[in-house]
Parts: structure tokens; sequence; C-alpha cells
């Protein structure tokens, strides 16, 4: 077996303990539920025998070791439960929201990282300059910012001031129709549908939520690529690769970035859990019809079994992303695959 | 530091030199960097207007005053009003104590759990110390702002919940803090030569190891509580926590974001503003006490 086929399939085993404990976590929380859940789910009108009906109906008198197995048996079938207040089934209400965050999370993780990164670089390259100062004040500056006051300044010097962006109310003006859903990402199926029109009114609806959570991932991704930037400069392979006359080029890119990629790409798995969180609040400031407004609405009114639902897929979602970040690891980590300890 | 000490009669001279030495360095520090000067001065601000902002406020932060609704910064109400006509100033100040004692208290339960769970696992090692880092290791599988948003709809829609939420997603950075600390100095020489004294595991582990793991908490401490006051602000931005009429930033923010788009900006800036001020106060802290507890990490 390859090192490298060796170190991806541990690395998938390590992922599955971590799922376990989520499960385990997520079945607790779920227990937690303020008062009892039977009379919760029966509703404010039920007496004593719809209660214990209910009871019945969810398991709960069962022991709680069984009641455990019930929840992991429906979490196999993708039943989450039914959310109170759209009536429809959690998982599916999730599946159909999902696809507004994807598209609202990776247009920022490209943004930032498209900014953060050659700003680390240049930074990293001529310390001291203007450019590193600039990269320090925006690193400072940028964990100090709370996401959804951010969105809203953005709102009001663009939206209310300037008045170039529309107004911040979901993910298509309401003029345009929404495109055929394919893949639910609003534009790749208007381009697959070949409607400029839409693609644009989509994009422009999508430019402030997105960099509003760019601005959150820059600093910690400027800052690593920065620092990772300056350790790989100075280190001594960089040395001896000028030593050996490469041109600054090669020396800078085919041996300094590719290292100083490494714990960039380590920061991207701790980013993504900010940007998770950060989502909910950027979600709600613009309207988003994302899961995080689905998570907000239900926990304005207590309905448990979708907020549940939702960190549950959070966390499936997150630790599915590390394990795509590390095996992206072993992928450009130049060492494995050439030693094999 | 540049003045020769040569007066042996001030009490200077009594103390030992030892202590000398890192106030020395602490003022040596401040001059060096004035960012961080800057930071406690900042920093004793938040402090005194958590302590007497209830008292020297113009207004009372709850009295609405239907006649003076809206009405933009002025003299004589500094950040303007708000819908009800109560007056802003007043409510981001008074706010300050609520959103200190949320993060404060958050923070201290997770120093202490964190601290308690990590030297345990730390000194005796073995089964515990595997169980605690499985745990640990699936907190921090879940989006923590997520999981604080779980948490705080599982135990109810309360303040206490929202700090023992954010209390529990910070343990591990303590916990795991802790214990690398603990676990590198637990055969160390002084350690061993004070358990053959006669000190109990727990007396070594208590009054020896841990103080060595202090510095480098308290720069934890310092960049957590920025952490946990934009946290507890999420929160309460989304609904959860804190009731309406009780003045608290990310409340009062997520008020005024209803009217930014008709231009009534006042109400959302000022709060947000200061939350913003009181968390980079709190990084440039935690960045400052960095440069004096351990100088070799200075960026």
């Amino acid at each position: 077996m390859s090192p490298r086929l060796r170190s991806t399939l541990y690395r998938i085993a390590q992922a599955v303990p971590v799922v376990i404990g989520v499960v385990v976590i997520s079945f607790i929380l779920t227990r937690a539920l303020p008062g009892d859940p039977a009379v919760f789910f029966a509703g404010a009108a039920a007496d004593e025998a719809s209660i214990a009906q209910v009871r019945e109906a969810l398991g709960l008198d069962k022991p709680l070791f069984q009641q455990f197995f019930i929840y992991v048996g429906d979490l196999l079938q993708g039943d989450l439960g039914r959310s109170i207040s759209s009536g429809q089934p959690v998982a599916s209400d999730l599946a159909n929201r999902l696809p507004a965050s994807l598209e609202l999370t990776l247009t920022a993780l490209i943004l930032s990282c498209s900014v953060a990164i050659p700003l680390g670089v240049l930074a990293a390259t001529r310390p001291g300059s203007a450019i590193d100062h600039l990269c320090r004040v925006l690193v400072t500056a940028g964990v100090s910012l709370p996401t959804f006051f951010t969105g809203i300044v953005l709102v009001y010097v663009f939206y209310y001031l300037l008045g170039i962006a529309p107004s911040p109310l979901g993910r298509l003006d309401f003029i345009y129709i929404s495109p055929d859903h394919v893949t639910g990402f609003y534009l790749i199926d208007a381009a697959l549908a070949g409607d400029m029109e839409t693609w644009f009114g989509a994009l422009k609806q999508l430019v402030l939520p997105s960099v509003t959570l760019g601005l959150f991932t820059l600093a910690p991704l400027a800052r690593m690529t920065r620092a990772a930037m300056l350790g790989a400069l100075g280190s001594d392979f960089v040395r001896t690769a000028r030593a050996a006359g490469l041109s600054g080029g090669k020396v800078l890119f085919g041996y300094a970035f590719r290292n100083a990629l490494l714990p960039v790409v380590t920061t991207l798995g701790m980013v993504f859990s900010f940007t998770l969180g950060a989502n909910v609040l950027v979600e709600k400031v613009f309207a988003w019809p994302g899961i995080g407004s689905y998570a907000v609405e239900a926990l304005v009114v207590s309905d448990y079994a979708a907020v549940q639902g939702f960190v549950l897929a959070m966390a499936l979602l997150f630790v599915l992303l590390n394990l795509v970040i590390d095996l992206a690891y072993t992928l450009i980590d130049p060492r494995i695959g050439f030693d094999s300890r | 530091m540049t003045a020769p000490q040569t007066v042996p009669v001030t009490p200077a001279a009594t103390a030992p030199p030892r202590q000398m030495s890192s106030l020395d360095h602490l003022v040596y520090v401040l001059k060096e960097n004035p960012v961080t000067l800057m930071a406690f001065v900042m920093f004793a601000l938040i402090i005194l207007s958590a302590l007497f902002g209830p008292y020297l406020v113009p207004y009372d932060p709850l009295a609405s005053n239907a006649a003076m609704a809206l009405q933009p910064p002025s003299t004589s109400h500094w950040f303007g009003t708000d819908s009800l006509g109560r007056d802003v100033f007043s409510r981001v100040i008074v706010a300050t104590r609520l959103d200190l004692i949320i993060s404060v208290a958050a923070v201290a339960l997770s120093f202490v759990a964190g601290s308690i769970l990590g030297a345990i696992a730390g000194y005796w090692g073995g089964l515990l110390d595997a169980v605690l880092n499985r745990i640990l290791d699936t907190i921090m599988a879940f989006p923590l702002f997520v999981l604080a948003m779980g948490i705080v709809a599982a135990l109810g829609n309360t303040v206490e919940n929202i700090i023992y939420a954010t209390a529990i997603i910070n343990v591990p950075f303590y916990a795991r803090l802790v214990r690398a600390e603990v676990n590198i100095r637990r055969d160390a020489g002084f350690a061993l030569a004070a358990r053959l004294c006669g000190n109990s595991d727990a007396r070594v582990l208590a009054f020896h190891i841990f103080p060595n793991a202090l510095p480098p908490m308290m720069v934890q401490v310092s960049l957590n509580l920025g952490w946990a006051i934009l946290n507890a602000a999420g929160l309460s931005f989304i609904g959860l926590g804190v009731r309406p009429p009780t003045p608290e930033w990310g409340i009062m923010v997520a008020e005024g974001a209803n009217y930014i788009v008709s231009g009534e900006w006042w109400l959302a800036l000022f709060p947000g503003l200061w939350l913003m001020l009181a968390v980079f106060t709190f990084n440039l802290l935690g960045d400052g006490l960095r440069d004096i507890v351990d100088p070799r990490k200075r960026t």
C-alpha cells in the first residue's frame, strides 16, 4: 500500500469516532429540551392522555439507551424529525436551503482567499513596507469586527448612501424569476439556463453578504499566510535554492509558497468553523434564505427539532469539510509519497 | 530603569529583586509599545463604565419618550434616540456591565473547568486523558457558534444559559493549554523534589506545577474575552438570551438593523462601535500581555 493511500485511509478512519461523538452530543442536546419534550410536542391544549400518547409515539417512555438507538436508526434513514413551524421534515427543509448557504459561504471563502493569500505573500516578501503595515492593520481590525455589524455598515453605505447595492432582502430581487433548479446555486443555474439578466441579478444580491463574510475570514488567513511565508522564506531550503541560482519566481512559488501553503490549509479548517457560525449572523442581516436563517426563525418560535437538526447538519458538514481539507493536505504535502518513514 | 538604584532606604529596595525586574519589564514593554499602553487605558475606561456607568449616564436607559423618537445625534442626545425615544448613549454605556458580566463569567467558568480537567488529564494521563481528549475533539468538531446556539436552544433561552454555552465552547482551549503545560512538567526536577518532600499529588499539582501554566493562560483569557463578547453579542443579535427592553450591544444592533435601510444609522452604529472597541481592546491587551509574558512570540 502506498504511503499516500495509507495516510488517506487512516485519516478517513479518524473521522469515524468524531462522527459518533457528534451524534452523541446531538442526542444529549435533543433530550435536554427544556421541560418534558412530550408536553412540548403535544401542544398547549393537550391533556394527560394525549401527552402519554405523544410520549409513546416519540418513544420517550423507553429507557434512554434504547432511545439513543432509535435516534441513530432515524438518523441513518435521514430522519431528523419534523419542523413544527413549516410542517415539513427537517431534513428536507435543510436540503432545500443548503445550496443558498453553500453558495454564500463558498463565494465568501474564494473571495477572501484570493485577497488574503496574495496579501500575506506580498507582506512577507516586503517586511516593513506599506503593504506589510496594511496587512497588519487589516488582521488586527478584522478579528475585532462583529460580522453582523460589518454587514449593517455595508448595507448603510452601499444601499442607503450610494444606492449601488440592491436591497438586502434575499437571493434575488422579486422582479426576477428564480432559475430552474439544477444545483440550487443561482449563479450556476442561471448560467446553465443562459439567462444573463438573472445571473447579474443574483450576483448583485450576493456581493454584499459574501464581502461581509469574506472580511471576517480575511484576517486569520492573511495572518497565517504572512507568518508561514516568513517562516518558509527564512528557512535553509530557500537559502539553498537561492544559492543554487534559481530564479526569484521559482524560489518564491516553487519552494517557499508550496511549503507555506500547508499551515494555511490547516487554518482554512478553523476558518470554516467560524464561517459556518458567522453565516447565521450574515444570513439574518441580509434575509438570506439559507439554513442559518432557517435555524434563527426556528429558534424564535422554539421549533427545537429544526434547531437540533441544523446543529447536527452543520457539525457533520464541518467534519466532512475538515476531512476534505486534510485529504487535500496530503495531496499538496510534498513530503508524503516520497519519504516512507 | 536607566536611573541606578543607589538609595537603599526606599521601600523598593526591600522588595525582592525578581519582582523588580518583572515590573521593570512591564514598564519597558509599555514604553516600547504605545499600542499596549492605549489598550490598558481603554480597558480601564471599559471597567469604569461597567462599574459606574449606570450612575453617570444622563438619561434612564429604559425611559421612553415618544416626542423624541428617532432623533439624530445632538448635544442633548450624543448618540441620538431610538424608536421609543430612549437615549442611545445611556443605553450603550449601561449595556457595558451586562456584556462584561456575560463574557467574564463565561471565561471564568471555562478557565476553572478547563484548568481542572486539563490539569487532571495532564498529570495522571492514561485512560482519563484519552477520554477527555476525545470529548474535547468532539466539542471542537462542531462549528462553535452553532454549538452555542444548540446548547441555548436545549437548555432554555436565558442569560445564564448564554453564559454556560459560551463557557462550554471555550473549555477546550483552556483544557488543552493546561494539559500541555502540566504534562511537560509532570516529571520535572522541582515537581519530583516537591513530591519527595512529602507533598501529596494534588498539592504538587495545584501549588507547584499549575502556577507555571498561569502566564500563557492569562494571555488566552484576554484574547478569549474579546471572542466571548462577540459570541454573546452574536447570540443576542439572533434573539437569544437577553430580552428586548434590556440594553445590550448585540440586541441594540439587531434593533437598529431594521432602521438602517431608512437611514437612521445611529441606532446600530454606536452600539456596534462600542462592541467593536471592547473586542479590539481585549485583543490588543492579549497581544500586549503576550509580549510581556513571552517576548519570543512577538509579531
